[in-house]
């Protein structure tokens, strides 16, 4: 299971990188892996304000939709289009053209408090789904 | 399964349980007019009795096989050809229960599958869902879809869309934070100067009504016009038969078509059923509410059926669906498949100029009366708005006619207190030349 030691991580199966001011979210091998197919993803509008650990996006797989959790506040910057129009990316790419959205984050000190990759390795251990 | 009725002491437990004496108690919060008045049966009759004495309380009933009725305002008494009765009745079709399971229901499914195309077809829209429950709840439905699909809180609705959808659109969203924002009408339609100014980047969607409640023909391309330009969806509440002659949602850009579809092969009956027609373009499918029916294939390539999208659904989305609707009006979807079917399009456009060419001439002979003059300067369809001079008031002219074996207009009143002299009236297919002519003999008898 591929867990980039570079990338912080939430409980809830979501991975964050900075990137200059901004925070880049995605889901994790893991979560993509027990999601299955991915068909439809909906991403939330740029500007839109979210919370840390609050629903922000949706994934439709085959199996159901999930809700997708911003790790920190903030602002919707960016989102990408390209798993819109292409959802498998999530399933092909989940670190990279499967990214969801980026945040401009309220309180910077909230990304360092997430898990690092050793800590999510843990978690997986732990408690499997 | 058997029913078992509750015996009187299940009752009375009951009762105890919940802490109040009598049933008597437990509805005494409904006023007492509400309640269903007891029907009075001595001891002692016998079976053929007792049919009797019912058979007796339904004669005073009057049916509309009974009477000529010029009444519309919503409910429009449409010819049923027999074959919709015929093969709606048929055992299979009566267990219209939801067919989650595709491999059992395949006859269910494909024929929600054709509805929804038919559907789409009169509609000139891309999505139709398998129906909903009326078409006041998806005019509900198609205000919640625009407030989520565009995250804007304020709705606009025209004055002249049927009070019933108004009334259940705000009870749909009496707990949300949405506001809905009604337009005043100039001389029978909506005022698109007012719908204009009232339009911002807040306003999520526009609603109107075709023809609306007064008869008359809307403006609907402008509106739709204006209501895209400020970003808003544009929704058009349209009634099924005028489709024929008037020109489909689709035409016009609406993103979201409704419609009451109990004209559609189901009778009129007293408070309903009805039939909600729900239709969107593609860029909405996933937020409609309500069950679809998809075509694909098996593993063998063969073609099948099964609901499809269910992750908008609340047994999958829980909170989150787009709405709690799961259900659908299913047997009145068939009769209305069964209906469209026969009729084709050719028989629809017959249909609407039929319906269009009564009500012309009841219009035209109405304002032979001298005291009767039409209420707006309108194109309409099978309906219209007249005002009766001052003294004459609608509701002795409709005893009257009552005792004449005719229902008269609708009294605009009952929804527009603003105006007490107009009455509302309607001419489907069913009406003759010769009843509209013996109409008009009453009326001079009235005066």
């Amino acid at each position: 299971m591929q867990i980039p030691s570079e990338l912080c991580y939430t409980k809830t199966h979501e991975w964050a990188r900075r990137d200059g001011q901004e925070i880049v979210v995605g889901i994790t091998a893991h979560a993509q892996e027990e999601l299955r197919d991915v068909v439809f993803v909906e991403l939330p509008k740029a500007g839109k304000p979210v919370k840390q650990a609050e629903p922000a996006a949706v994934i439709e797989s085959v199996k159901a939709a999930f809700d997708i959790y911003a790790p920190v506040s903030g602002a919707i910057s960016r989102v990408n289009d390209a798993v819109v129009k292409s959802p498998q990316l999530v399933n092909q790419d989940c670190y990279g053209g499967g990214w969801l959205f980026a945040i401009t984050p309220g309180n910077a000190e909230e990304l360092t408090a997430l898990m690092s990759a050793e800590e999510y390795a843990k978690q997986l251990q732990a408690q499997p789904h | 399964m058997d029913y078992a009725l509750n015996t009187g002491e299940q009752l009375q437990e009951m009762l105890r349980t919940i802490g109040v004496a009598s049933f008597d108690e437990l509805i005494s919060t409904v006023p007492a007019e509400l309640h269903a008045r007891r029907l009075e049966i001595p001891d002692g009759l016998s079976e053929a009795e007792v049919i009797a004495l019912g058979e007796g309380l339904a004669s005073a009933n009057r049916s509309l096989a009974q009477m000529t009725s010029f009444l519309g305002a919503g409910a429009y008494h449409h010819l049923i050809p027999t074959v919709v009765d015929a093969l709606a009745a048929r055992g299979e079709w009566l267990t219209p229960y939801t067919p989650y399971q595709a491999e059992a229901s395949q006859g269910t499914l494909q024929a929600i599958y054709e509805f929804q195309t038919m559907i789409c077809e009169l509609m000139q829209m891309e999505v139709a869902n398998a129906s909903l429950y009326d078409g006041a709840s998806s005019v509900a439905e198609a205000a919640v879809l625009a407030l989520r699909a565009t995250e804007r809180p304020r709705l606009l609705i025209s004055e002249a869309v049927h009070p019933h959808a108004r009334e259940v659109a705000a009870t749909y969203l009496s707990g949300a934070a949405a506001v809905i924002q009604e337009i005043p009408t100039v001389d029978g339609v909506t005022d698109v100067e007012a719908l204009k100014k009232a339009l911002g980047q807040d306003v999520a969607g526009v609603i109107m009504q075709q023809p609306n409640v007064f008869g008359c023909l809307e403006p609907m391309a402008q509106a739709s016009e204006a209501a895209h330009r400020a970003g808003g969806l544009f929704i058009a509440s349209v009634y099924p038969v005028s489709l024929g002659i008037l020109q489909p949602p689709g035409a016009y850009g609406a993103d979201i078509a409704v419609a009451e579809g109990r004209c559609l092969g189901s009778p009129v009956a007293y408070g309903g059923p009805g039939l909600g027609l729900f239709t969107t373009t593609q860029a909405l499918v996933r937020r409609i509410p309500g069950r679809l029916a998809g075509c694909s294939v098996d593993q063998a390539g063969r073609r099948g059926y099964t609901l499809t999208l269910q992750t908008r659904e609340q047994h999958i989305r829980r909170e989150k669906a787009t709405s709690n609707i799961c259900t659908n009006e299913g047997w009145l979807a068939l009769r209305a498949t069964i209906f469209l079917s026969l009729l084709g399009p050719q028989g629809m456009k017959e249909l609407a100029a039929l319906n269009l060419e009564k009500a012309h001439y009841l219009h035209q002979r109405l304002r032979e009366l001298s005291w009767i003059r039409p209420a707006f300067d309108q194109p309409f369809f099978n309906e219209f708005t007249v005002e009766y001079e001052d003294g004459i008031k609608v509701d002795a002219v409709n005893r009257a006619l009552a005792r004449a074996g005719m229902v008269g207009g609708f009294p605009l009143k009952n929804w527009y207190p603003a105006r007490p002299q107009a009455s509302l009236w309607c001419a489907t297919e069913r009406i003759s030349k010769t009843q509209i002519d013996a109409l008009i003999e009453a009326l001079k008898g009235v005066r």
